[in-house]
């Protein structure tokens, strides 16, 4: 029988039905239930890796990359809190809840980011204890589910963030699986132990943007008008979202692209909704500076953010400051490679790992298992989380540096080139050797 | 000076058309700190929002007139009396003490509370007790649709009618209703009601001060078949 090395052309793999495809469908033919996975999209789309930075040349200047300085210091919540955000860095840790991770992993990134200057966020199923001792700022979420959400937590918070979707399946609730419900998660959740718990995916209490300026007004009455509120959207109509956001009193509007995380949903919807976080970007900026209310509003951007140049472009666009989730998790250690072998006995392996659903991570860190977690050291994770975060802030100085900035935020557009057509339509930052914008200046 | 004289000198009044909302609040809010009036009066609410949100002390509100969205949203030991209707979000995410409206109150009524009674005498509209998580919610007269969805624990005493969907994807919640029930929602069942349920809404109606006859009720709950998915129950969503 011929084999594909026995012909010089080799095996021809399909374009459309290539071996993911075919494992799909044949998964979903022996288990009749659609996918459902952690991480984040895993198909590319036009990212930050798309565009480039100009650096100084003759007509600019840069500054010395040692010696003179380089701002990355951010206030969120200006517009109506009295007690605003003050971060060192411009680059936050997201939304992940207890009970998508585990109470040692939550504690971590409470430490990396008060090591750091910068704040973390609670998430679905409230704020545990743990959490909020190890984080010097924390953000509580007001989610669809209202699990855990108590007046108390909203006062011992430091800012809220009323959360309208994630950039992962924005339109989608959530679901933790019941293998993942311990009898703690259970008991902050107000429901059976070991049963699959829905997150709504509509607020309980208001609906429409109307509403939800007289919702906001509440949380301030409730917190005598002290904590910043955030609205956070999953980018879709972000022009609009944003803009609503704004309109309904938000202080800052943090926008998740569809290469945001999660905790478990519907691989369908993890790669089929929603837009990208580079055009999510340019949009939501481009509603503030409509408004008047760019930087007045603050912009937090996420979804997909790795490096420091991904930090230092967003900010380019317009941004104020960045969040990290999948990345944050990966600098506590998972789908790390040392435990390749563990990943494998799960069907996997390090680097591909996105069965945080399923509550076996080796790691410790998406699991509810006390053994799983119990290996997971948070001071150490802490630590890790800290470096990358502060490998994250040099990377953005630098290359803010290299462009002539004295702060981060003196980053710009006109910084920037796109090195695909698709990307300078979206970033809407000329082709790179051109001054061409696709779609802006009636080149196109 | 009679007791009820000197009862009434001792309620602090609070007139919305000469005092802002958030000199309310605020005032309400420092009695967690600091001893001040236990009784309250607040005059002109004129449909205000979140008015006497976010309490936590052993205050006696009484409110006279209509309010806005959130009255006594995360409500924490007061006692709260509104004189008039109620918009939506009554009481959402109570936690503790007891709130009451005389006439009727709006969608999302008791939207996610986590304790305490909320007894509404009149009407109240759709998503009634929605993801509620432990309080406790009697009302006088009937409900709308969708009402007791995605219900956690705590009980819903109807003791007119309920529209369509009641306790659709309900947990442990309890509900309980005199009148015709439109419809039941996804994995929502009539169940038996034993002596002990009939002791259970026999006390709640009593501290609600409603007059009615817990026999006459029936109670509805979880099939608790759709707890954890099955592609078998796919037409169930």
């Amino acid at each position: 029988m011929a084999t594909g090395t026995d012909r010089p052309w080799g095996l021809r793999e399909s374009y459309l039905f290539d071996r993911h495809v075919i494992a799909e469908i044949q998964r979903a033919a022996r288990e009749g239930i659609y996918d459902i996975r952690g991480f984040g999209a895993k198909r590319h789309v036009p990212h930050f890796d798309d565009l480039l930075f100009l650096g100084a040349s003759v007509s600019r200047y840069p500054l010395e990359g040692y010696r003179e300085r380089c701002g990355t210091d951010v206030v969120l919540g200006t517009r109506f809190a009295k007690k605003p955000l003050a971060l060192d860095i411009p680059v936050t840790i997201a939304g992940m809840s207890f009970g998508a991770l585990s109470a040692p992993a939550k504690e971590a990134l409470g430490r990396g980011a008060s090591e750091v200057g910068t704040s973390t966020t609670t998430g679905d199923g409230g704020m545990t204890p743990e959490e909020r001792e190890h984080s010097e700022t924390l953000v509580y979420q007001l989610l669809p589910s209202r699990y855990g959400m108590n007046p108390d937590d909203l006062r011992k918070a430091d800012a809220i963030e009323v959360v309208v979707g994630q950039g992962a399946k924005p339109g989608g609730g959530g679901m933790l699986l019941g293998h993942k419900i311990s009898d703690r998660v259970a008991e902050m959740r107000d429901l059976p132990q070991g049963i699959d718990q829905r997150s709504a995916s509509r607020h309980p209490d208001w609906t429409g943007p109307d509403d939800l300026e007289i919702k906001i007004q509440e949380l301030r009455e409730i917190t005598d008008w002290e904590k910043p509120v955030f609205v956070k959207v999953g980018a879709t109509r972000t022009y609009y979202d944003v803009q609503l956001a704004v309109k309904a009193g938000a202080d800052v509007v943090v926008v998740d692209g569809m290469q945001g995380g999660t905790a478990a949903t519907q691989d369908v919807f993890i790669e089929h909704v929603g837009i990208p976080t580079l055009p999510a970007t340019r949009l939501a900026v481009d509603a503030l500076e409509e408004l008047g209310m760019h930087r007045q509003v603050q912009l937090v951007v996420s979804g997909g953010i790795r490096s420091g140049a991904d930090v230092a472009k967003a900010l380019a666009l317009g941004a104020d400051a960045c969040s990290v989730g999948t990345a944050a998790l990966i600098a506590l250690g998972d789908n790390s490679p040392e435990l390749d072998d563990e990943y494998r006995k799960l069907g996997s392996a390090a680097g591909f790992y996105d069965d945080y659903q399923a509550g076996l991570d080796p790691a410790g860190i998406s699991t509810q298992d006390d053994e799983l977690a119990a290996r997971f050291d948070p001071e150490l994770g802490g630590r890790r989380l800290a470096n990358f975060l502060r490998v994250l802030t040099l990377e953005a100085q630098t290359l803010a540096r290299a462009c002539g900035k004295s702060h981060v935020h003196n980053l710009e557009p006109e910084d920037l080139v796109a090195l695909t057509l698709e990307a300078a339509a979206m970033a809407r930052v000329p082709l790179a050797g051109t001054d061409w914008i696709p779609g802006s200046n009636g080149a196109a | 000076m009679t007791a009820v004289a000197a009862r009434e000198a001792a309620v602090e009044v609070v007139d919305l058309e000469s005092s802002t909302l958030r000199e309310l609040n605020q005032r309400l809010h420092d009695l967690t700190r600091e001893p001040g009036p236990t009784g309250w009066r607040v005059l002109n609410p004129n449909g205000a929002h979140a008015v006497a949100c976010g309490i936590d002390a052993e205050a006696e509100v009484e409110i006279e007139g209509h309010v806005g969205y959130y009255c006594a949203g995360m409500n924490k030991r007061a006692t709260v009396l509104v004189r008039g209707n109620a918009g939506p979000g009554l009481a959402e995410n109570m936690i503790s003490g007891l709130v009451l409206v005389q006439g009727n109150a709006s969608q999302s009524a008791g939207a996610s509370g986590r304790g305490g009674l909320l007894v509404i005498q009149g009407d109240a509209s759709s998503r009634c007790g929605i993801s509620m998580k432990g309080i406790d919610i009697v009302v006088g007269g009937s409900v709308g649709h969708m009402c007791a969805f995605m219900a956690q624990t705590g009980r819903l005493v109807v003791c007119g009618d309920a529209l369509d969907a009641l306790g659709d994807s309900i947990y442990e919640a309890r509900l309980y209703v005199r009148g015709s029930v439109a419809g039941l929602g996804a994995d929502c069942v009539e169940k038996e009601l034993r002596p002990e349920h009939l002791d259970e809404l026999a006390a709640l109606l009593a501290r609600a001060g409603v007059a009615a006859a817990p026999a006459d009720f029936r109670r509805y709950g979880s099939a608790r078949q759709l707890y954890n998915f099955h592609v078998d129950h796919a037409g169930s969503y």
